[in-house]
């Protein structure tokens, strides 16, 4: 059914994802943005790149099969960074609702017949799609910090210490390092 | 002042988000759960006879200062510019250029504008234009001036512990500006004012009082290496006898008690130790270990230079006590850097230790001769080099591995050679990172410098990401599945930051993988590695991997 | 709009309507002898003033940033330029930052694409700031030459480098003898603009600018401007201006009737520049001599550096130590140096 528009839309491949990377660096401050657009180097700048390699993903993913692995593979670097970045989960995730307006003012000629706005609903669901994708990916991330802070001291200093028996029966506090 | 909580509006209209076209000295701090780290203990703080200790935190509006505080730290300035002229220059020279902007591995990844080097170091320089220059007091905002007040205080705090010292910035600037002469200094002004973190100010006082950070006590610390005697005897066969404070001994040995006492750092204890048996055995070298001196880290340097030069004193002394002839250095960066760069000057001269011979292979180490103190991986790869270690590198064959170069051995010292020398005449599998991710311009763990706590967790990420992105690409591209280190910081926090970046991966310091592929007399068959993992589940396990 | 660059603009837009006005109401004395003497007179003792300031402060560690293999082993190969162990070393690296912005040169990466190296956008900044660092010196010794006579061969041997470039338009009834161009003032003048424009278009480079580091750019700019103008479109009385320029440095300062009103302004605006200098972030060319991470030497286990200001401090000793813990120390067979019972009796002794 929606056939017509994505095609229509996989044509226009590099405007939308170049659009839709702009603004998915708008989570950032002005300056930064500049750099995080700017600078190629996957190497220097990671968040630029791994933000690119998601956003084409996923938009192949949109136009193509939605595969939920797939899907899951191409948000994962983009959202394991966003939530370490002191974003809110809100605006770490924005940048997929974006996708609609992008693509609203770009394919607006569609809207206008009632056949054009039912393909136009129907890859607004998808997006809905990749949106819930993006909060799961995120929440594991989270959680994911979580386990690592409650860990991180159990996993080093007090296992050095349990091996050695040097911890008895009670533990008790585990050691300030 | 508090943790920025999203209220319902905000985040409506975060969704909407335009960024601030503030500028930078309008847009006021804000302390980020997360990103900061506790505030020090006062009674930490108290043990080393530092200023105003008081608990205080950092979330609340009061930070209970003393009334002259701001009298402090003009005066503390001062003091500092008059005897570091690093910090005068570079409070006048830079002409924001811009070329740092983008070389620091915390704002790369939080992507925070202030965490631009040359902005970090704008917010002591704007309170040094209105303080120290008359024009910068005249034009005021317009030069970039502003007097000193809390926000700003607050700022340099949440700024100035986003910094890990780690000068990559320097390398990029045309007059070499480093940043982390500017932390430095700032960090000691905050300290003035009692402002420390936590994670410093206590393994500093347990470092003072106790001989290492971990405030480890004599008895506890050699029932560690005990354990590690048993441990290496289950696993090779061969029981080791360290030395403890052994006068008259060869070589006084020192590493970071986090190798001693946090894994996997603890696998490089045995490393260190199963090398000098056999050192012992079958050239007869001693080598002893010490309690009271049982910490090469210096948490001092995160506080300032003369608590450093406090805690840094116990090598000589204990060296001089004990009458060894030179001081041998374990695997750590920024104990590596004070060592190359400030021990000698603080502590020196040590004219009553020998410039250190490697009395095995007859090697003078020349570029020791003046403050008497050899890296292990100094030590290790001329070993190697005269062929004087008996090695079976194939037990590391499950590994392939990659180093990450430790900010401070690369940019405050300069070693690059010895380490990737040992690791490649250890293991088979040996492959870079990326070039402008290593050597000289490595990029820091993200937590340096004492920024290595539990609480700023999503700091340590962020700052990590440059580095855990390039681990991922060799693990991506060539299977890498270790990576080597010469930190005890880095051994202690960089199994956290990969398992997040490139699960998988695990951490391992050089001289566990030298220890793996040595051979003791009157070993077992060592068919598992240091941590009793079985060598040949894991080398069908890293076959299986590559296969895929 | 930004308030900085607008500032930084209007104070250079004042200081020309100052000049002007000046040199149009007859103040020609003050604009032509009195500002210059004290514009160098500034310079002089402020530019020596801050040096001389810097050298005051100690310099208590050695702390080159180490930007290569340290010297170790004769087996190794040691980064002599980037983590120098010989004082020539350290020279070159002086000499490498100095002239040729090599730690600038470091930002640029290169690639090895297809078989064809790219540079990155970044090469932009080094090429532009060495393109206006040395337009600026040429122009500088250019000018040498109103200040001494004769001529040196050296001076005109630079011009004449400089000077290869000769537009001369010369129709018949149109006698436009276009005096040689100078590449140095063109590349000065897009220098001073590229940079300019940078500052303003990149958002971080914005972001960290003050109006500080504007006005250097606009009255450079200005400087170069109306030098053009004066040589190619407005000209002056070249011989006056020489006759006033020679004045000021034999300490027989006259003012010359009928050199126009722009080289007042042109010189007012170097005064501005020259008064401004000790106290802006241009005494970075000094700076960069004394810049601690640069010009020590790598070498700093093998010579011991001695810091000045060295004081004593509290340590906690051996003795301390041991004194707390000799219990648990002998308890887990650890050696003392007092063993307990001679512990037990000085402490006996004691009370």
């Amino acid at each position: 059914m929606a056939e017509g528009l994505v095609n229509l839309i996989t044509k226009q491949r590099p405007t939308v994802i170049s659009k839709w990377f702009d603004s998915a660096i708008h989570a950032y401050a002005a300056d930064t943005a500049a750099f995080i657009q700017s600078q190629k180097d996957p190497f220097a700048n990671p968040v630029g790149s791994q933000t690119r390699n998601s956003v084409e993903g996923l938009f192949d993913q949109l136009v193509g099969g939605m595969d939920a692995g797939a899907i899951h593979a191409c948000l994962d670097p983009v959202m394991r960074i966003r939530a370490v970045q002191n974003l809110t989960p809100a605006q770490a995730t924005a940048f997929i609702f974006a996708l609609k307006k992008i693509l609203r003012d770009m394919f607006d000629k569609q809207l206008k017949d009632a056949e054009g706005m039912r393909s136009f609903l129907e890859v607004e669901s998808r997006i809905d799609r990749l949106g819930l994708a993006a909060f799961d990916v995120y929440m594991a991330c989270r959680e994911k910090i979580y386990e690592l802070k409650a860990n991180e001291t159990r996993n080093r200093t007090f296992k050095a210490f349990e091996r050695a028996g040097l911890i008895k029966k009670d533990p008790g506090k585990v050691p300030d390092a | 002042m508090a943790e920025a909580k999203p209220k319902p509006k905000d985040v409506l209209d975060q969704l909407n988000y335009q960024p601030p076209r503030a500028d930078w000295m309008d847009t006021p701090v804000e302390i980020r759960k997360g990103m900061y780290c506790y505030a020090s203990n006062p009674k930490s703080v108290a043990t080393l006879g530092l200023p105003n200790a008081r608990p205080w935190n950092p979330t609340d509006e009061d930070w209970k200062l003393p009334e002259n505080w701001q009298q402090i730290i003009h005066e503390g300035f001062k003091e500092r510019l008059e005897r570091f002229r690093s910090f005068k220059v570079f409070m006048d020279i830079c002409v924001r250029c811009g070329a740092c902007a983008d070389k620091c591995h915390y704002f790369i990844g939080t992507g925070d504008p202030k965490n631009m080097p040359v902005l970090r170091a704008e917010l002591l320089r704007s309170v040094y234009r209105n303080d120290f220059s008359r024009m910068g007091k005249i034009l005021g905002k317009l030069n970039g001036a502003r007097p000193m007040s809390v926000n700003v205080l607050k700022e340099w705090w949440y700024y100035l512990f986003q910094c890990s010292e780690c000068r990559r910035c320097s390398l990029f600037c045309p007059y070499g500006i480093d940043t982390a002469e500017i932390t430095i200094m700032g960090r000691e002004l905050l300290n003035l004012l009692g402002l420390n973190i936590d994670w410093i100010a206590t393994p500093v006082s347990n470092c003072y009082m106790n001989g290492n950070h971990l405030g480890i006590q004599p008895h506890a610390f050699k029932d560690m290496l005990d354990f590690f005697v048993d441990d290496i005897e289950e696993k090779t066969g061969v029981r080791v006898k360290p030395k403890y404070m052994k006068k008259g001994a060869d070589i006084l040995f020192i590493t970071p008690s986090g190798d001693v006492f946090a894994d996997p750092g603890t696998y490089t204890a045995m490393g260190y130790m199963m090398l000098f048996h056999y050192l012992e055995e079958k050239y007869g070298l001693d080598i002893t270990w010490s309690t009271y001196a049982s910490e090469g880290g210096n948490f001092g340097f995160f506080t300032s230079h003369e608590t450093m030069k406090r805690l840094n004193s116990k090598m000589y002394a204990e060296a001089k006590r004990l009458k060894v002839k030179w001081i041998l250095g374990g695997e750590c960066g920024h104990m590596w850097r004070v060592i190359n760069q400030y021990m000698d000057t603080m502590n020196g001269p040590a004219d009553f230790l020998d410039v250190p011979v490697n009395p095995i292979t007859g090697t003078r180490f020349e570029q020791a001769r003046s403050n008497k103190m050899v890296h292990i991986t100094e030590f290790t790869a001329d070993l190697i080099r005269n062929g004087k270690l008996d090695l079976t590198p194939s037990r590391n064959d499950y590994m392939k591995v990659t180093y990450h170069d430790s900010c401070n051995p690369a940019r405050g010292m300069g070693l690059f050679e010895e380490p990737r020398y040992v690791i490649q005449n250890v293991c088979n599998h040996f492959y870079e990172m990326p070039p402008n991710t290593i050597r000289e311009q490595t990029f820091c763990c993200g937590s340096g410098s004492g920024l290595n706590a539990g609480e700023n967790m999503e700091l340590r990420l962020a700052g990590g990401l440059p580095r855990g992105n390039a681990v991922k690409h060799v693990q991506d591209s060539y299977g890498v599945n270790m990576l080597a280190t010469i930190c005890a910081i880095d051994r202690a926090v960089l199994p956290t930051l990969v398992d997040y970046w490139a699960p998988g991966v695990q951490v391992t310091g050089v001289h566990e993988m030298v220890a793996n592929a040595l051979n003791l007399s009157g070993q077992n068959e060592r068919s598992t590695n240091l941590r009793g993992e079985e060598i040949e589940d894991l080398k069908a396990q890293s076959e299986g991997n590559a296969d895929e | 709009m930004n308030r900085k660059y607008m500032f930084a603009f209007i104070a250079v837009l004042v200081l020309f309507l100052i000049a002007w006005i000046g040199a149009s109401i007859g103040l020609q004395w003050l604009f032509g002898v009195a500002v210059p003497y004290l514009a160098v007179l500034i310079f002089v003792v402020g530019f020596t003033r801050k040096v001389l300031g810097w050298s005051r402060s100690a310099v208590p560690f050695a702390i080159p940033t180490t930007g290569g293999q340290a010297k170790s082993f004769d087996w190794i190969q040691d980064a002599k330029l980037d983590n120098p162990s010989s004082k020539f070393g350290v020279f070159m690296r002086m000499v490498l930052e100095v002239f040729a912005f090599r730690s600038l040169f470091r930002n640029t990466r290169m690639k090895l694409k297809e078989g064809k190296l790219f540079y990155q956008l970044e090469i932009f900044l080094w090429v532009g700031a060495l393109a206006f660092h040395y337009a600026f010196l040429t122009v500088v010794l250019r000018h040498m030459r109103f200040f001494l006579e004769p001529v040196p061969w050296c001076l005109q041997m630079l011009e004449t480098v400089d000077s290869f470039f000769r537009i001369e338009i010369i129709y018949p009834q149109f006698q436009f003898g276009l005096p040689a161009v100078y590449l140095s003032g063109i590349v000065l003048l897009a220098a001073v603009v590229y940079l300019a424009v940078r500052r303003i278009v990149i958002p971080s480079v914005r972001y960290i600018s003050l109006a500080s580091d504007y006005f250097p750019l606009i009255l450079i700019f200005g400087i170069a401007f109306t030098g053009i103008m004066m040589r190619y479109v407005a000209k002056i009385d070249i011989n006056a201006a020489k006759q006033l320029t020679l004045g000021l440095v034999t300490l027989h300062p006259t003012v010359p009737d009928g050199i126009g009103a722009i080289f007042y302004i042109h010189l007012f605006f170097v005064c501005t520049l020259l008064a401004y200098f000790p106290f802006s972030k241009l005494m970075h060319l000094g700076g960069i001599f004394l810049s601690p991470t640069r010009n020590m030497l790598g070498n700093t286990r093998a010579y011991r550096h001695v810091n000045p200001w060295n004081y004593p401090v509290h340590v906690h000793s051996y003795d301390e130590y041991e004194e707390e813990f000799r219990e648990k120390m002998v308890e887990a067979g650890l050696p003392v140096d007092k063993p307990l019972e001679a512990a037990a009796e000085t402490a006996a002794g004691k009370e």
